[in-house]
């Protein structure tokens, strides 16, 4: 499936300098909330992705009929109806990932993201494009949570997935879990730090002072 | 049709809205079975976790079946309710939560392992976020705990939701919930610390209020129970 550059741009752009976490800042309650552990953040920003290209489509495909008054409440509608609908999904078919996510799912409705691309690029763009802008920022989003995710559970609690990685022996010397991981705020200043090394490397998203 | 008429507006939106009624309604509505068969298969695995068995979603339901032999509701007197035996998800035992009703009694599973039964309760109490339960199985002399299996519902990762884990749960093996002859439950203590009075098992570093929702739970939920377990206790010597 060829891609026009245009449309490439659209997919990964919010991969890299129009990433909806560190260059937008949208999404960021979710980004500290699920990635104490690698495994929700994981199963989150897959959440995330088929649920923003999903309602970027039909928002798009409506984009031409939705009266201008309206329109946030219809984008909201459409956005928890289909955050339910992966829910009751999710609780038929796939239980166990349901009880990781617990609450988390609901959430994804107060997602910043989901609205700011709506808001952004479904209203003025062709079905097709806003598919690929909503996988884009679903990517971009997921590999963002899922390094704060790796990040965190390795220092926090010594374990990827679940698995242990740091060998006993480490511990019997004297190394202990930074508890301070494990709490919202450090995912902030992890994030923090995403951003500064981004923004180096990426001299033109610098703001003027 | 001009979009900004107030007339296209309101029809809009409440097409919209009926659309959406009905797409939610028939989702659940062909969804909801499914749904409580998976609801029954999670509580019997927990049910099974208790007597350390760790059974897949496929197996759980047969893997249950083999082993509780009988399940009834009991008084807080200790004494059976006349008609509420049966181990089918629709019976009593099975289809009581003590959390939300535990007028009609409370339930006990009776399981068979080894030649030995084995009594399983529901346990029901709060963590720091939300509800946190679990089930436990004790020997016939009612003091003695074979295994227990824990659960929350939005415990923080990492720490109160470690209680899931089989690290917690496997430390209550050979604990007694009677000393004396007196029920004392088991204690939930800071690592490290230890109490006198009772047996006791380590809590979760950094999970401390969920550590003592668990304490609380074995104290108040399980002491509902303390009738039943003295009757077995009394009936074993």
């Amino acid at each position: 499936m060829a891609l026009s550059n245009k449309t490439k741009a659209v997919l990964l752009g919010p991969l890299n300098k129009n990433n909806p976490i560190i260059v937008q800042v949208l999404g960021i309650c979710s980004a500290l909330a699920v990635t104490s552990k690698l495994e929700p953040a994981l199963v989150m920003a897959i959440a995330v992705t088929i649920v923003t290209a999903f309602s970027n489509v039909i928002i798009s495909m409506l984009r031409n009929t939705i009266p201008n008054r309206i329109r946030i409440i219809v984008q909201l509608v459409v956005v928890a109806t289909l955050v339910t609908l992966v829910s009751e999904v999710l609780k038929a078919f796939a239980y166990d990932v349901n009880k990781q996510l617990s609450v988390f799912v609901g959430l994804i409705v107060t997602n910043c993201i989901l609205m700011g691309r709506l808001e952004a690029f479904a209203l003025g763009n062709g079905p097709w494009p806003s598919f690929l802008d909503g996988i884009g920022n679903g990517l971009g989003y997921g590999w963002i949570l899922v390094v704060i995710g790796f990040v965190r559970e390795l220092l926090g609690s010594g374990t990827l997935l679940g698995y242990p990685i740091i060998p006993k022996s480490f511990y019997e010397a004297g190394y202990q879990n930074n508890g301070l991981m494990m709490l919202a705020p450090m995912a902030l200043l992890l994030i923090g730090v995403i951003i500064w090394i981004h923004r180096s490397q990426n001299k033109e998203l610098q703001e003027t002072a | 049709m001009n979009r900004e008429n107030n007339v296209y507006t309101i029809l809009y939106a409440s097409i919209m809205v009926i659309i959406v009624a009905v797409a939610l309604a028939f989702t659940h509505q062909s969804l909801s079975e499914q749904q409580t068969k998976n609801v029954n298969i999670d509580k019997m695995q927990q049910i099974l976790r208790s007597l350390h068995i760790n059974a897949s979603t496929n197996e759980a339901e047969s893997k249950y079946n083999e082993l509780i032999k009988n399940s009834y509701l009991v008084t807080p007197q200790g004494e059976k309710v006349e008609g509420s035996e049966g181990t089918k998800t629709s019976d009593p035992a099975f289809a009581t939560d003590i959390a939300v009703d535990a007028s009609k009694g409370l339930p006990v599973f009776e399981a068979e392992i080894e030649g030995r039964t084995i009594y399983i309760l529901p346990m029901s109490g709060k963590g720091l976020w939300g509800p946190i339960w679990g089930y436990i199985a004790i020997e016939s002399d009612g003091s003695t705990v074979y295994g227990a299996d824990f659960s929350h519902q939005g415990e923080t990762p990492g720490l109160g939701a470690e209680i899931a884990t089989p690290q917690f749960g496997g430390q209550f093996g050979g604990k007694h919930l009677f000393r004396d002859n007196t029920f004392t439950s088991i204690a939930v203590v800071k690592p490290g610390q230890s109490v006198s009075d009772r047996d006791y098992v380590d809590g979760i570093s950094g999970g401390t209020i969920t550590s003592k929702g668990v304490n609380a739970m074995l104290l108040e939920s399980v002491g509902q129970y303390k009738n039943f377990l003295m009757n077995l206790n009394a009936a074993k010597k």
